[in-house]
């Protein structure tokens, strides 16, 4: 019997209404499920014909190779380059030098408080359109870069404040210089915390590649489109996509809970300071 | 930044649909956030795992997909949302565009609204509760002058982080239709190449001062209900 702050073990009346809320949910749901079938049947969107695409190899190979695989380059490739630079921000709202603390707030601040898909739309127009130097691809990648780089400064600031104050003392006691200290005890043991925070920071930066729609990327949302203006089989492109971003967003879950347990135990994840906190990068 | 000057009615025009798009989705999926919060922490099991799986699938659905769900896949189903074209209130009326964006935005804001409703309640020690019945309150004198005060003061950090999402989230709108903010600085920007860094900046800072406002007003609300511990 698991216990509520909500309410208290049921008698036996209680249990009799739950059974009847029980019945008519389930129901109502059931009714729900088969509304949505019999819509799907009923406009003739569960016909072979319009699924066709979807067991056939050539379009199969089309939607993983050219779809799953470039979403998955550009989140890979976006979140490599995020830490590298969420590591230098993080690291820079640390610092004791307000010349370095306050220019890596701000940048924070920034690219935490801009939206994605604007950060891509001027990357587009700086660097792609035209004869730009870089395909959209990388547009997509330095947006994500820029905005999970500032996510991922805050993660990196949490997790080493989340290393107990003694550590550093007894570091500096033992005659490390700061950078040492940094180095050598506080990151390897900060790390631990945060790597769980960085594998979900994966999850949305993956989702995020989707936008690339809008700056005519590659990607799984980008090769929907070909195949339902070819099959005129809107519903189906759309359930498969889905469903696949949502597979391997599950999987990535998946692997940030094992990491979670296995590395930090059952304890909260880091507790991260809001955009627009005000505080000038002075929290510690 | 000329551009942004000369075309300052766009400008405003963009950030008030922006703003529009953030208050009725940001309204509609605190109701249905809740209403999902509700029964995922409510006594029927079925609607446990019913909430449960909704707040999963549209959670690592991405946003872009629910918008094409919502304005390419939805018309073939026979929900095109022409109607609300036809009502007329007050000599306003809204698009189907707008209406498809607020289901878009709200289903999938829902998801997270109820994430941070749930953790709010369970961050209320179970004592707290037993407490409150040892000393003879009954269940809704419990509920309302010991758990949900408690609840909501852990709800509003979480929340605001939600909205916050919710801010940025409108610009997708952009992609169908709508001319709010990002459409409005990419219709600038194309016709005004030369000035891009100027009127990128322009907009982020309208999306600056956006954020900076609700985390000003969610900051005020903490601390009016904050207690010493």
């Amino acid at each position: 019997m698991t216990t509520s702050v909500l309410f208290d073990a049921p008698g036996p009346k209680t249990v009799a209404r739950h059974r009847a809320y029980t019945v008519v949910s389930v129901v109502a749901l059931a009714a729900l499920v088969a509304f949505a079938v019999w819509k799907l049947y009923d406009r003739s969107q569960l016909e072979y014909a319009l699924w066709e695409p979807y067991v056939t190899p050539k379009y199969i190979q089309y939607v993983l190779v050219d779809g799953l695989l470039e979403t998955l380059k550009m989140a890979f490739f976006s979140i490599i380059f995020a830490v590298v630079i969420g590591l230098f921000l993080g690291i820079g709202k640390l610092s004791d030098r307000a010349w370095i603390r306050w220019p890596a707030w701000l940048v924070v601040e920034f690219f935490r408080a801009a939206p994605v898909l604007l950060l891509m739309v001027f990357a587009f127009y700086l660097l792609a359109i035209g004869n730009g130097p870089l395909s959209p691809f990388w547009c997509v990648v330095i947006a994500l870069t820029l905005y999970n780089g500032s996510v991922l400064a805050e993660v990196f600031r949490a997790g080493i404040n989340a290393v107990p104050t003694g550590q550093s003392e007894a570091a500096y006691a033992i005659g490390m210089r700061k950078s040492q200290v940094m180095t050598s005890v506080l990151l390897p043991q900060g790390v631990k915390i945060m790597l769980p925070s960085i594998i979900s920071q994966m999850v949305v930066a993956l989702k995020d590649t989707s936008l690339g729609y809008y700056i005519l990327a590659p990607g799984l949302t980008a090769v929907g489109k070909p195949i339902y203006l070819e099959f005129r089989n809107q519903v189906p492109t759309a359930i498969v996509i889905t469903a696949l971003y949502v597979i391997v967003n599950l999987i990535l879950t998946w692997i940030a809970t094992r990491v979670q347990k296995r590395l930090v135990g059952e304890k909260n994840p880091l507790e991260l300071t809001r955009v627009g906190n005000l505080d000038g990068g002075r929290n510690t | 930044m000329d551009a942004v000057f000369s075309n300052f009615d766009d400008y405003l025009k963009a950030f008030g649909l922006t703003i529009g798009l953030f208050v009725v989705s940001g309204i509609a999926s605190l109701i249905w956030g809740t209403i999902l919060a509700v029964l995922r922490v409510g006594p029927v099991s079925i609607l446990n795992k019913a909430a449960a799986l909704y707040v999963t699938l549209f959670r690592n659905t991405p946003l872009l997909m629910i918008f094409i769900f919502m304005a390419i896949a939805m018309p073939v189903l026979g929900y095109n949302f022409k109607f609300v074209e036809d009502v007329e209130i007050g000599g306003w009326n809204v698009s189907a565009f707008f209406v498809r964006s607020c289901i878009a935005l709200t289903l999938y804001t829902s998801a997270f609204v109820c994430e941070a409703m749930r953790s709010g309640v369970n961050a209320v020690p179970l004592g707290q509760a037993e407490a409150g019945r040892a000393i003879g309150l009954t269940f809704s004198q419990s509920m309302k002058l010991v758990v949900l005060p408690q609840a909501a003061r852990a709800v509003i950090p979480p929340m605001t982080s939600v909205l916050i999402a919710l801010i940025k989230n409108t610009s997708v709108a952009a992609a169908f239709g709508m001319a709010e903010a990002v459409a409005t600085m990419r219709a600038l920007t194309n016709n005004n190449a030369d000035q891009r860094i100027g009127i990128f900046l322009a907009f982020a800072v309208g999306y600056i001062v956006i954020v900076e406002v609700v985390s000003l007003a969610s900051y005020a609300a903490e601390r009016k209900v904050k207690v010493a511990r």
